[in-house]
């Protein structure tokens, strides 16, 4: 084989994504993966091999975490930055492998051998602490195994070589219901469906009152349907179906799951969904994290293909052509917003559109989109074979079916958990074994959620009273849950998008807001400040990114304000920023450290 | 009992003022064609609609949302002069002060400055929040243009002006959250190496001082600017807006 | 009702521009002297602020003395105002911001060019450190009132403070409220 230059490189992946560029995305991962960053010179080899302006192809390089315009490093190491990899010692064992390798956090060594930073979330909650090393996922990170680590860096050992138990994830499957237990046999949901009208399986889904799983908890009949109804638009009209797999909300990983263990399930009832809405394409929008899956994914797919699942005259059936790409998103939490989504998918910076018009009617490409999380689409291919009226008798009255936790934090068995719906947090709790009496918390659906605290645990998991994407994180007595929220308000602040000022300048005044009162040095003004902008927040956001960012600090000041509070330094007036250390750089100038060399930030003084 | 002919003219109220508008229109063209200011920063006539500044945020039926992106209804109630509401605006100008580098006294643009005029407008008399103070640089490259990028309120107008009037694509957006910025169109990043020229519809679009004419800065003296003159929520001039649809705007 | 207002004002990183403004209200003044008494002022010359009604400050905060007069201010008034921009948003000095202090410090006593021999950073514990970063002073101390300009115009700083005597919310209006 020979070695190809990076030009070759860079023109083979063109030509592999035929210059389209609402391929942007995939062009930028596959050419990094193969050249480690991208350089301003190969944007722009790609802005005109594209035939988009540089600025746009830079602009795109800019918005997700994962592409680099600068080097990083031979081996870019990322630590997962959730309080559940914080609760196993992330924090620590991240500044030991920093000092080991010789390097701050955040910088590139001298060598241009590696760089160590922070990443969010990565969907390993229930093996953490996990990093990413150069996007391949690690596991259950120790001192040990960090050493090893630092070993295989500094020896220059390419990936390939690393020990594979180090990539070994696990499913850690604690309970299974339908759809985890499922028995179904590959196409069986598709052969189910293609002997009946696309408008009597769409029936069959409606009757199900099957509901969206990525949180907001729409009919997915009806989605299916407005989409079916919606006419496509221009020369080409077309329907397209995309599955939501860019599962971002910190403490979620079922997704990761559903699709290593029921990939057939998930692309059937993708394949459901577009003969009812009547796509000839579809997508699924993998998260960066899970690139790991990619391969294993795509060969799914080439056996559906080879088995006519997949296709043209799926089943034998005349017209029914239907075939799935995979994408891969690229470290941008907002992309799980499914407008946002879509313009990713489309090569663009991942930014909300304006809505109305929706997805449905106007969604990838302006044409009539249906976007469905994954366990939705595994859930509609059960539906496809065992009926709607068989679906709705489990779970409770407005909540039909199961649902999929992903557990993690303070427990014996995190993993993950399928219930039908209606299940109480306490009836949760005693399986993953957290003791009731020393549980103080649990953070539902992630940052964006809800956090209940122990006279809610009677609560129950469903669109009537706890909604969610799945994440359950624990907490038990010893936690402080001030800095559960300090974690969230750093995630915000990272993932705003930046379209809309209350969002982009709100989740970072939040998140420095959450530093001072960490650092000690907050007081009753800076709570009262967290209220007033949370209230722009709900009111302003261009998004539910912004309506819901305040959310950790609002129920934790609610729920558990005396963490807040014995970390303030007074109840009136604090400075912004730290008075003595801004005076840091004249002392290391002067060589001064006499008494009015120092600053107090005593509220005595201050008063 | 109504004396208004439903057939030929429709309306909502903005503050219990009627409004009529065409079908088609949003809230805020409707509103500013009827001579009822509601603030905004990124919306331009000329352009379509970005909703991304939220100062134009209104209560729809008792809902907030952008008025620039809601389409007017026959019947609708929208609240927009209201305590609250303004409460809100004044929050929403001080991050972006704080967010930029406003520096009103050294910059050429104060008077014709749409975030200054603003916040005169609504009294606000403090940057209120911890002052970010972001590193961000000033590009003198182009022979007739300066760009000063600390005061940049990522409205988009430049971007879309130079795209959809110029067919230039000289600005875009890169980055993100609090690291958003405008960046320009050459591999260098500098503005002279690329096909910008002063008499570029971007380069006339600018509401707050990032982009600005060479050579001209004090032609007219401080306090006698557009501004000095009369509010902002006063000076709503006639000119079309994208659709042809002629509105009263104010634009500097 | 015969009992004076008292007044405090000084200048912390500012130009005095404020205070000059403030002298323009001419005629005026006499007639705020009815009204007020000065404590702490560059008018007065009194050196340690009291107890007093209000205190003004022009000017950010630069360096370490900056954060002691303010602190001692807002202990001693009761009201306590920003005036000019300088105090609302650190102003000119601020500009100094994008730049590291190290930075600043090394090149004004190390290496620019035309420097004494053996130039160095001064160390003398008599001279106040400077900050790493300028801020403005409602950043330190909780602030009242905040009275944009630069400066304000004397008709803004005169109907301010006849409104605040007269014990009206201060409010400026449209050609009296400038940050320019």
């Amino acid at each position: 084989m020979s070695i190809q230059t990076p030009l070759e490189t860079i023109d083979a992946v063109l030509a592999r994504n035929l210059d389209n560029p609402t391929r942007l995305i995939q062009i930028l991962r596959e050419i990094q993966e193969a050249l480690g960053w991208l350089s301003p010179e190969v944007l722009a080899i790609v802005a005109r091999g594209i035939r988009l302006p540089l600025a746009r192809v830079k602009g795109v390089a800019g918005f997700y975490s994962f592409f680099h315009t600068q080097p990083m490093g031979r081996y870019r190491v990322l630590w997962s930055d959730n309080v559940t990899d914080r609760m196993l010692g992330s924090t620590d064992l991240m500044s030991e492998m920093c000092k080991k390798l010789w390097l701050e956090p955040g910088r590139v060594s001298e060598d241009g051998l590696a760089s160590v930073a922070t990443t969010s979330c990565t969907g390993m909650c229930d093996q953490g602490p996990a990093i990413l090393v150069n996007y391949r996922a690690i596991t259950r990170l120790n001192s040990q195994r960090v050493t090893h680590i630092v070993d295989l860096i500094r020896s220059n050992t390419p990936l390939t070589d690393w020990p594979t138990e180090f990539f070994q994830i696990d499913d850690n499957i604690r309970r299974r219901d339908i759809l985890l237990g499922n028995s179904i046999q590959r196409g069986d949901a598709l052969r189910s469906a293609t002997q009946q009208s696309p408008l009597a399986i769409l029936e069959e889904i409606k009757r199900s009152s099957l509901r969206g799983r990525g949180g907001a908890g729409f009919s997915t009949g009806l989605k299916l349907e407005a989409c079916r109804n919606a006419r496509g638009s221009g020369s080409n009209p077309e329907h397209y179906v995309i599955c939501n797999a860019d599962e971002g909300e910190p403490g979620t990983f079922k997704d990761r799951v559903l699709l290593t263990t029921q990939a057939d399930l998930v692309f059937e009832g993708m394949t459901v969904a577009a003969y009812v809405v009547g796509a000839r394409r579809g997508f699924l929008y993998l998260r960066g994290e899970y690139r790991y899956l990619l391969d294993s994914l795509e060969a799914v797919l080439s056996r559906r293909r080879a088995d006519r699942l997949l296709g043209h005259n799926i089943l034998e059936k005349d017209g029914f052509d239907f075939d799935i790409e995979i994408h891969l998103g690229a470290g941008a939490y907002i992309c799980g917003e499914e407008s946002a989504l879509i313009e990713s998918l489309e090569g663009k910076r991942g930014i909300p559109r304006i809505r109305p018009p929706f997805p449905v009617t106007h969604g990838y490409l302006n044409q009539p989109t249906s976007v469905n999380n994954v366990e939705t689409l595994a859930a509609a291919a059960l539906i496809s074979v065992k009926g709607g009226d068989w679906f709705r008798t489990i779970g409770t009255a407005k909540s039909s079916g199961t649902k999929v936790l992903s557990i993690s934090g303070d427990c014996d068995r995190p993993g993950i958990y399928e219930y039908p719906f209606g299940v109480t947090v306490a009836e949760v709790l005693a399986d993953c074994g957290a003791e009731l009496s020393k549980t103080q918390a649990v953070q539902i659906s992630g940052p964006s959620g809800i956090c209940i605290s122990a006279e809610e645990f009677k609560r129950r998991i469903g669109f009537e009273d706890l909604p969610t994407a799945g994440a359950f994180m624990v907490f038990n007595t010893q936690r402080d849950m001030f800095e559960v929220a300090h974690n969230f308000s750093h995630f915000f602040a990272h993932e705003s998008c930046g379209f809309c000022t209350p969002c982009r300048v709100g989740t970072t005044l939040l998140k420095n807001c959450m530093d001072k009162i960490e650092a000690g040095h907050g007081s009753e003004y800076d709570i009262n400040e967290i209220f007033k902008i949370n209230r722009l927040l709900q009111t302003a956001s261009h998004c539910g990114l912004g309506h819901t960012a305040c959310n950790p600090m609002f129920d934790t000041l609610q729920k558990f304000k005396p963490a807040y509070e014995r970390r303030l330094k007074s109840l009136a007036f604090e400075p912004a920023f730290d008075l003595d250390e801004t005076l840091s750089q004249a002392r290391q100038m002067t060589g001064r450290d006499d008494a009015a060399a120092h600053l107090e930030s005593n509220a005595e003084e201050n008063s | 009992m109504s004396l208004v002919d439903n057939s030929t003219s429709i309306s909502f109220l903005i503050d219990g003022e009627e409004i009529p508008f065409v079908k088609g229109q949003s809230i805020l063209q409707a509103a500013l064609a009827a001579g009822k200011y509601i603030p905004h920063l990124c919306y331009h006539p000329e352009f379509k609609p970005n909703g991304s500044c939220k100062l134009c945020t209104v209560k729809i039926n008792g809902r907030p949302g952008a008025s620039c992106i809601t389409q007017a209804e026959a019947g609708l109630s929208v609240e927009s002069d209201t305590p609250e509401i303004n409460d809100k605006r004044r929050t929403l100008l001080q991050m972006l002060l704080v967010e930029g580098n406003h520096f009103c006294p050294s910059c050429e643009k104060s008077g014709n400055c749409m975030l200054q005029a603003l916040a005169y407008d609504l009294g606000v008399m403090s940057p209120h929040f911890p002052q970010i103070f972001p590193v961000r640089l000033v590009d003198a490259s182009h022979s007739d243009i300066l760009l000063d990028f600390n005061r940049c309120i990522l409205c988009e107008i430049c971007v879309r002006a130079s795209d959809e009037v110029d067919h230039k694509n000289v600005f875009a957006f890169s980055g993100r959250g609090i690291t958003k910025h405008l960046i320009v169109n050459a591999e260098s990043g500098r503005l002279a190496d690329t096909d910008f020229l002063a008499t570029d519809k971007a380069a006339q679009v600018c509401p707050v001082g990032v982009i600005l004419p060479k050579r001209m800065g004090f032609t007219i003296p401080i306090g006698r600017r557009k501004f000095d003159e009369r509010p902002i929520s006063e000076q709503m001039e006639k000119v079309a807006d994208a659709a042809g649809i002629a509105i009263r705007e104010s634009s500097p | 009702m015969n009992k004076k207002i008292k007044v405090a004002t000084t200048s912390l990183a500012g130009c005095f521009g404020c205070h000059m403004s403030f002298l323009d209200i001419d005629e005026r003044l006499l007639e705020l002297l009815e009204l007020i008494e000065f404590d702490r002022s560059p008018l007065t010359d009194i050196k340690i602020c009291g107890p007093c009604d209000v205190g003004i400050i022009e000017g950010g905060v630069c360096n370490a003395e900056n954060v002691h007069v303010l602190r001692e201010f807002r202990k001693n008034c009761k009201i306590l105002v920003a005036i000019g921009a300088c105090a609302i948003n650190g102003g000119l000095p601020a500009q100094r911001n994008q730049l590291d202090l190290r930075d600043i410090l090394e090149e004004v006593y190390h290496t620019s060019v035309g420097l004494a021999q053996g130039s160095d950073i001064p160390n003398d514990p008599e001279l106040p450190l400077p900050l790493n970063k300028v801020h403005p002073i409602h950043e330190v101390v909780k602030i009242d009132y905040f009275l944009p300009g630069c400066p304000p115009p004397a008709d803004a700083i005169w109907k301010f403070l006849t409104d605040l005597i007269a014990g009206r919310t201060p409010k400026l209006g449209h050609g009296l409220l400038h940050y320019d």
